[in-house]
């Protein structure tokens, strides 16, 4: 049955039009959850509010084993579904500057977007950044194409990488989230703030 | 005027209600959820609008026509921030937290924390298109997946954050 477009059980602009209202049901639930507000996002890094931590691992978490789940009772095509390729060295270093991003900026570029809906100035000017970002990077692009490309994994799962089945992989991820969310709930009691 | 603490969702709720929607985003395209893919598409159509001749000489347009052939700002992740735009504003006029305003410690000023967001969106824009994605479409959208390089991905971006925190702290608490 599923994925529904690649399937052609819908059209392209179905697609679209349910790009549009899951969307809204993200940007929706990211408001509710606090990720409209830099300094609640940024506490995860101090301990005061973990909230990044918790909604995003519970999120990862439910979605995997949503699609688990669907794909054992035939609801969705896992081999249609994509998984994001593997290229080693950018992973890394993009992540290292998406971090330094995170700590300097106070959001990512969903949280942005969530965080101007409603009116937060910086995260207009982040979102500013972010398109001067992606301008340079793609002016520059002759000077790091090379490590853009570099060591090219593929598109491997991290099951398959450790030599274990994706139900196993998803039962440990589990126990290091509830160990992760322990520690979470134990340092916002330590390092308590009143208002920010 | 000391406004009444806002009250917000209990992150174990939200978590699970954002995992429903990144599960209906794969199950309806095949993909997770994005953000940063409609800035890379919004920056690709200014760029070949505004200087087209230049714009076919860039790998980086090119790359991007390969992968999106057609209207860049007809794509799926485009139509998905839009609605990320309306989400949010519904639920900030449901819970009353409209409101105009730069958000920073008392300890710094309005201007230093802008300054702060626009060099934190430029190395955050520049990284995601380095990494394929940013929080949403590589690590979390590549966890849900499985995917090796959204699991490295998150490591590299919270263990950055986390190692970079004791420096920037004064800009927080």
């Amino acid at each position: 049955m599923g994925p529904l477009s690649v399937n052609e059980l819908i059209s392209a602009n179905t697609n679209l039009f349910l790009a549009f209202i899951i969307g809204i049901g993200f940007g929706f639930v990211l408001e509710q959850s606090g990720f409209s507000s830099s300094r609640k996002l940024a506490g995860v890094f101090y301990g005061y509010d973990t909230v990044v931590l918790k909604v995003f691992f519970t999120a990862a978490i439910t979605a995997m084993l949503g699609l688990l789940f669907f794909s054992l009772f035939g609801w969705v095509d896992l081999n249609l579904v994509y998984v994001n390729p593997t290229y080693l060295t950018s992973a890394i270093i993009g992540g290292i500057i998406m971090g330094a991003g995170f700590i300097i900026g106070g959001y990512c570029p969903g949280t942005s977007f969530c965080g101007a809906s409603i009116g937060k100035i910086d995260a207009f000017v982040f979102i500013g950044g972010l398109f001067l970002g992606v301008l340079i990077f793609g002016l520059g692009y002759k000077i790091w194409d090379g490590m853009y490309m570099a060591k090219f994994l593929g598109s491997p799962k991290i099951s398959q990488t450790l030599g274990l089945s994706d139900g196993v992989f998803a039962f440990l991820l589990i126990i290091v989230a509830l160990a992760m969310f322990w520690v979470a709930e134990w340092a916002e009691k330590k390092f308590p703030r009143k208002e920010y | 005027m000391e406004a009444k603490k806002t009250k917000y969702l209990n992150p174990y709720v939200g978590g699970v209600l954002l995992g429903i929607v990144l599960l209906a985003a794969n199950f309806v395209s095949g993909r997770g959820l994005g953000a940063s893919g409609a800035i890379k598409s919004s920056v690709v159509t200014a760029v070949t609008t505004i200087a087209p001749s230049a714009s076919e000489k860039s790998g980086f347009v090119k790359e991007y026509r390969e992968e999106h052939p057609g209207n860049p700002m007809k794509t799926w992740l485009v139509f998905e921030m839009t609605g990320v735009l309306v989400g949010g504003f519904l639920s900030g006029a449901f819970a009353g937290r409209l409101k105009l305003k730069v958000e920073h410690s008392p300890n710094i000023t309005s201007k230093k924390r802008l300054l702060l967001a626009l060099t934190g969106g430029v190395l955050f824009g520049f990284g995601s298109q380095l990494g394929r994605g940013c929080t949403s479409g590589s690590a979390l959208s590549g966890m849900a997946v499985l995917s090796l390089g959204g699991f490295i991905t998150m490591m590299a971006i919270f263990g950055t954050a986390y190692a970079l925190a004791y420096f920037f702290r004064k800009n927080w608490i």
